[in-house]
């Protein structure tokens, strides 16, 4: 860790007296300034064009000209009627995709009235138990032209049973339907934590997604890997591509021993990233991850079509730049991580809200977030010109020192037994918790500057902030929802439905068509992740401190 | 006992459970917080993820622990500090400290000193500030 204590640090530059070292978080030292003679002798990234192998430029020939980035704001909370009403304000606000927040009882795979979701219904997400929730949070969404995205994991296959289902009764072709789930089981044990079943069946279960998604839902993108949460969980940008590029090649390579070809679905896979902290740090970890996974797909997994190896991404949030003191702050921080999303070439961006350090945006937080993004598109012109950094000699440089950092990382992982193993045994959440705290040590000690934290800082200020308000009447109506569902269905039906996903998880089988048919039949949450559990077990987190 | 509560009284470590309750997966920050009573020399169990209250009693029982500490960042820390109140007795928690931290909204502080919770802390307060708090204010359990 020594090389990320900046200040203390003695750089490796010949740097004229009274300049300071400085260091990138991941451990990049960079100097005063950058000639022609730091980027590829000049060349910077040579004739490479966006939209052309490997992409460093971006995926598209002419990126935002065609259409601006997808504004994909994360929300959810109480019902599906409440989450219903804010998907609607913020379609109306300008949101032109969704990201649904689960309850944590979903998340986990509990129905709402099981005693241990006691208290936690509705209370971080919408609360799902049956097909019925997925009707009411959705009715009146165009999803045809409103991508929908569903940040879930552990109870990932339901929710997209859940999704694949809901659409087909209302009559869209799920062979065209386009989506995201986040589906990230592997990251999920490392930072974010809503895990159900052991690392082997949860990657399998990932696979059955991917697999079926390919077979019957080939426009749908059945996992967004997230280097997003093992930042926020403390490790630092280069190795935050390193986990996602392994455990998307873990996902790969599960998939691949369904007798599918690469080009049959790794197109589908896409990624889900942080932005905070230094802006030219985080444009030359995308223009560098872009680089590396097409090489990666075309060079190690033999991918033919182009598609295959685009790293098409979702990229801001942001949320441990965001600080509870002088939350004001936060949106200019919003602001500015947009700014470095969009010059990185993302495809989709979420910010978070200025109040989110603390509590579920508010509609005024939502729509602050969005006119930011407008903002960008409408009146700074940043969708005139695709990757306007590319030539930059420090940009160029800077791209090239992260691909070396990101392939050290990478290398990291996979001599230390691989991503799988890594996650089993805790080595990598020990890892990333200890730089966690080296972290907040260094924000304690004025190390790592933080405007309203340890600098600026207003003494006897108290916060004014508003908090999300809680109503138990959603949650009342959930628990009578969920009664009137499973008086109404076939009892029958779900019985049947339920043997079949036992006997399938059992065999090994792909589960997706069992678990499919149990949603249709109404069958809950928490019945579906029982009958996986009784064949799976459910993970035992290692625990490490 | 009074007089034996300081840090002078025993040669052990004070014990600390860092506990996880609920189904919050928010865990950044009580491993912080477990990695610095470490290095102020505190032995400190940590739990992992969604434990129960029953869980955390037991726990803290089994471990001899003197300070109880719950991490809750899902909004549903009222709830839960009243559950393991409610199994104070049974489990013959005695004068263990106990600690709550996470995003608790100020309004409810109130609310959790009511239920016997000692003392709240959030992303804002120093990890400093909260290893001293404990080794003012810890009543070493078992008494003996």
């Amino acid at each position: 860790m020594a090389e990320k204590l900046a200040t203390d640090a003695k750089g490796g530059l010949d740097l004229p007296r009274g300049v300071e070292p400085v260091f990138f978080d991941s451990g990049i030292e960079v100097k005063p300034v950058y000639t022609a003679a730091d980027a590829n002798g000049g060349n910077g990234a040579g004739e490479e064009r966006p939209g052309e192998y490997p992409f460093t430029r971006g995926i598209h020939a002419e990126m935002y000209r065609r259409r601006p980035w997808t504004m994909r704001q994360y929300t959810g909370f109480g019902n599906a009627q409440a989450t219903n009403e804010r998907f609607h304000y913020l379609i109306e606000t300008g949101n032109t995709g969704l990201n649904v927040a689960f309850d944590l009882p979903s998340q986990c795979g509990l129905d709402s009235d099981d005693p241990a979701a006691e208290g936690e219904v509705g209370r971080v997400g919408m609360a799902v138990d049956s097909l019925r929730d997925f009707e009411i949070a959705f009715d009146g969404v165009d999803l045809n032209a409103i991508t929908v995205s569903l940040t879930i994991n552990g109870a990932a296959a339901i929710m997209i049973a859940m999704y694949l289902a809901m659409a087909e009764k209302r009559g869209y072709d799920i062979a065209a339907l386009r989506g995201t789930a986040q589906n990230d089981i592997l990251k999920e044990m490392v930072g974010r934590g809503t895990w159900v079943f052991p690392v082997e069946p949860s990657v399998r279960l990932v696979g059955d997604t991917i697999e079926y998604c390919a077979r019957h839902a080939p426009n749908y993108s059945p996992v967004s890997v997230c280097g997003y949460h093992i930042r926020e969980s403390g490790c630092d940008p280069a190795e935050e591509m390193a986990y996602a590029f392994e455990i998307a090649k873990a996902y790969i390579d599960e998939t691949l021993k369904r007798g599918l070809a690469i080009d049959d679905f790794a197109g589908r896979l896409s990624f889900n990233f942080n932005v905070f902290g230094k802006l030219f740090e985080e444009v030359a970890k995308f223009r560098a991850g872009r680089r590396m996974w097409a090489k990666i797909l075309k060079e190690q997994y033999g991918a033919k079509n182009p598609k295959t190896m685009w790293m098409r991404m979702i990229a801001g949030g942001g949320g441990f730049g965001l600080t509870i003191d002088q939350p004001e702050n936060n949106i200019m921080r919003g602001a500015y991580y947009a700014l470095s999303a969009v010059l990185s070439g993302a495809q989709t961006i979420a910010l978070c809200c200025y109040d989110e350090a603390y509590t579920i945006p508010s509609p005024k937080a939502q729509q602050i977030s969005i006119r930011t993004m407008q903002l960008l598109i409408e009146e700074l012109g940043l969708c005139d010109t695709a990757d306007p950094l590319g030539g930059s000699y420090f940009v160029e440089a800077l791209t090239d020192e992260m691909e070396e950092k990101i392939t050290a990382a990478m290398r990291r992982v996979q001599d230390e037994g691989g991503i799988v193993a890594g996650v089993a045994s805790g080595r990598i959440q020990d890892r990333v918790s200890q730089q966690a705290y080296e972290h907040h040590r260094r924000v304690e000690s004025g190390a790592a500057r933080k405007v309203g934290v340890n600098c600026y800082r207003v003494e006897e200020e108290k916060p004014d902030v508003a908090f999300h308000p809680e109503r138990q009447e959603d949650v009342d109506m959930q628990m009578a929802s969920l009664k009137q569902v499973r008086a109404e269905r076939s009892r029958d039906a779900v019985d049947r439905a339920l043997k079949r996903l036992h006997a399938d998880a059992a065999s090994g089988a792909n589960t997706m068509p069992a678990i499919m048919e149990a949603v249709k039949a109404y069958a809950t949450v928490g019945e579906m992740t029982k009958v996986l559990a009784d064949v799976y077990g459910r993970f035992e987190e290692p625990v490490t401190i | 006992m009074t007089g034996q509560t300081t840090d002078q009284a025993t040669d052990r470590p004070i014990r600390v459970l860092i506990s996880k309750p609920g189904l919050d997966g928010h865990d950044v920050g009580a491993k912080v917080v477990a990695r610095a009573l470490k290095d102020a020399g505190m032995d400190v169990v940590y739990t992992g993820l969604r434990k129960t209250p029953e869980d955390i009693a037991r726990r803290a029982k089994d471990e001899g622990v003197d300070v109880i500490g719950m991490s809750i960042l899902s909004g549903s820390h009222l709830p839960l500090a009243r559950r393991l109140k409610d199994l104070w007795d049974e489990y013959d928690l005695g004068t263990r400290l106990w600690l709550v931290g996470g995003n608790v909204p100020e309004k409810d502080h109130e609310a959790l000193a009511d239920i016997g919770v000692d003392a709240v802390f959030n992303s804002r307060s120093r990890l400093d500030d909260i290893v001293r708090y404990i080794e003012e204010n810890v009543a070493r359990w078992p008494r003996n």
